[in-house]
């Protein structure tokens, strides 16, 4: 069923009786071309555009949950393409191009909201560094604006500007950047690759990998075995956990990263911004809540709640800014598991075992490259050769030295 | 998160900061001739864990000494807490 403003008049004029499913829940076949392993982001947008670029339709997306139940579903909802490195911009930006056409090409709303980025400047150095991303964005084809003190003020005269220890010089902003409603992205992928053939197979966890003389055959799963040509693995926060069963043992640990929102406010923020000095963005929801976040705990875990020390840095940060904050009540806030690579970027490839991909190690920006990811990753699963964004994003790297380092914090992953 | 620091106590983990898996300890030799490979694993594989890990803190707004800390990270519950230093040595010991 084709989604239109035709058809929800249509619909409201004869009681909302042709709705049918989004997707539909089918029994796992014995096997298919290619089975991808987690129903979050990644792994949908990866089925989905198996089916509709690369021409795919014996694919099925087996999840141990429901799907949008993991990382998609509880991230900050911001997108941008504002990296430095080359390994990085040209994906990012190929991202940010695929969300601006994602509503028409799956047919979904999802809310796309390009209402901008401003990452804050708090120092000279910081310009200098920034004024220096803006130009690689630039480079790359992605847009960026430097602005000024007096045009931060006029524009977002909320901000506190005089902050003694962390005075506002100016900010770097991304005008194509902003939000999207995270969990209409799982759903949208979803019904777009259900509706081309994809089978999506939820409460079904994949326990191992039947691997003979070094190939891949298939998945073990609680609903049994089921064959594969092509196993993907997109599980980001357990991909430890989930190729180990490969004995796999991965460039990455697991941390837990919290968010939070608040009470529903009237509109008071006009984008997303984020403090340079500490660590800490927020947006305003359509809803009215400030959604916010800022650093990692910082050690390994996967339990999907974190620590009050955080909680409170976090806050301080917005307080530093953002002292309107101050009033406002928190409503709730959550944590997800992140893959954090030992360079903070991640890993799309092939693994020694012939048969088995991998797709993972997102660390905390995994959200904005859904789509990106997904393409890349279903290039590389139909055609076994890197996508052209995503050449960089290899096992290898590390002992090749070729790390893509954009904090440079080197292998210390809770520092990314 | 409190941990049960063998010389001080009780502390807040908010004192602390954490390096990774314990077996960053056991630095590999590099006169061995496979050295470039295993400063490789030493330096980027992980185990990463879920449940009991023995994981590097150290107790940076306090003493300053490191810590060997078993810690579930599926549950947060600390088990044991020792000093590195004990660690590192026993681990000699054995070779």
């Amino acid at each position: 069923m084709r989604y239109s403003g035709f058809r929800v008049i249509k619909e409201a004029l004869t009681g909302h009786k042709g709705w049918t499913a989004a997707w539909r829940e089918p029994d796992p076949q014995p096997a298919y071309d290619i089975v991808i392993v987690g129903g979050g982001g990644h792994g949908l947008a990866t089925a989905y555009y198996l089916a509709s670029k690369y021409n795919q339709h014996r694919v099925a997306v087996i999840e141990k949950g429901w799907i949008g139940g993991g990382n998609v579903g509880r991230n900050t909802t911001i997108i941008r393409s504002n990296y430095l490195l080359d390994g990085n911009e040209p994906f990012y930006e190929f991202s940010l191009k695929l969300w601006e056409g994602l509503e028409q090409d799956f047919n979904y709303n999802a809310m796309v909201s390009q209402r901008g980025i401003l990452n804050l400047i708090h120092s000279d150095a910081q310009r200098d560094a920034f004024i220096r991303r803006g130009n690689a964005m630039i480079l790359n084809g992605a847009d960026a604006e430097l602005l000024s003190t007096a045009q931060i003020k006029e524009r977002y005269p909320f901000l506190n500007t005089e902050n003694a220890r962390f005075p506002i010089k100016g900010g770097l902003a991304q005008h194509r950047g902003g939000t999207v409603r995270h969990d209409a992205v799982a759903w949208g992928y979803a019904r777009g690759a259900d509706s081309r053939g994809v089978d999506i197979i939820q409460n079904c966890e994949v326990t191992g990998f039947r691997i003979e003389n070094g190939k891949c055959l298939g998945v073990e799963t609680t609903k049994g075995f089921i064959g594969a040509g092509k196993v993907g693995c997109a599980v980001a926060g357990s991909s430890s956990r989930l190729m180990s069963h490969a004995g796999m043992r991965l460039p990455m640990e697991s941390h837990v990263l919290q968010a939070f929102v608040s009470e529903g406010l009237k509109p008071v923020l006009p984008g997303v911004i984020t403090f340079g000095a500490g660590h800490f963005y927020v947006s305003q929801s359509d809803k009215g809540g400030l959604v916010f976040g800022g650093d990692i705990d910082g050690y390994n875990t996967y339990a999907q709640r974190g620590n009050l020390p955080v909680v409170e840095d976090v806050c301080e940060g917005g307080m530093a800014i953002f002292p309107m904050l101050g009033r406002a009540r928190l409503l709730r806030m959550w944590g997800g598991i992140m893959d954090m690579s030992m360079d903070g970027s991640p890993i799309i490839d092939r693994t020694h075992i012939d048969g088995l991909y991998f797709n993972g190690g997102w660390c905390y920006g995994g959200f904005k490259a859904t789509p990106a990811s997904g393409y890349a990753f279903a290039h590389l699963l139909a055609t076994d050769t890197p996508h052209d964004t995503a050449t960089a994003y290899r096992f290898d790297r590390f002992e090749r030295g070729l790390m893509i380092d954009e904090k440079g914090m080197g292998n210390q992953p809770n520092l990314h | 998160m409190i941990i049960d620091h063998p010389l001080l106590g009780p502390r807040d983990s908010a004192e602390f900061t954490y390096l990774g898996d314990a077996r960053l300890l056991d630095r590999p030799d590099p006169q061995s001739e496979t050295a470039a490979a295993e400063f490789h694993d030493y330096g980027y594989i992980r185990d990463n864990p879920a449940g009991w890990h023995e994981e590097l803190w150290f107790h940076e707004a306090g003493d300053r000494s490191w810590l060997v800390v078993t810690r579930n990270t599926l549950t947060h519950e600390i088990r044991e807490v020792r000093l590195a230093r004990d660690v590192a040595r026993e681990r000699r010991a054995k070779g």
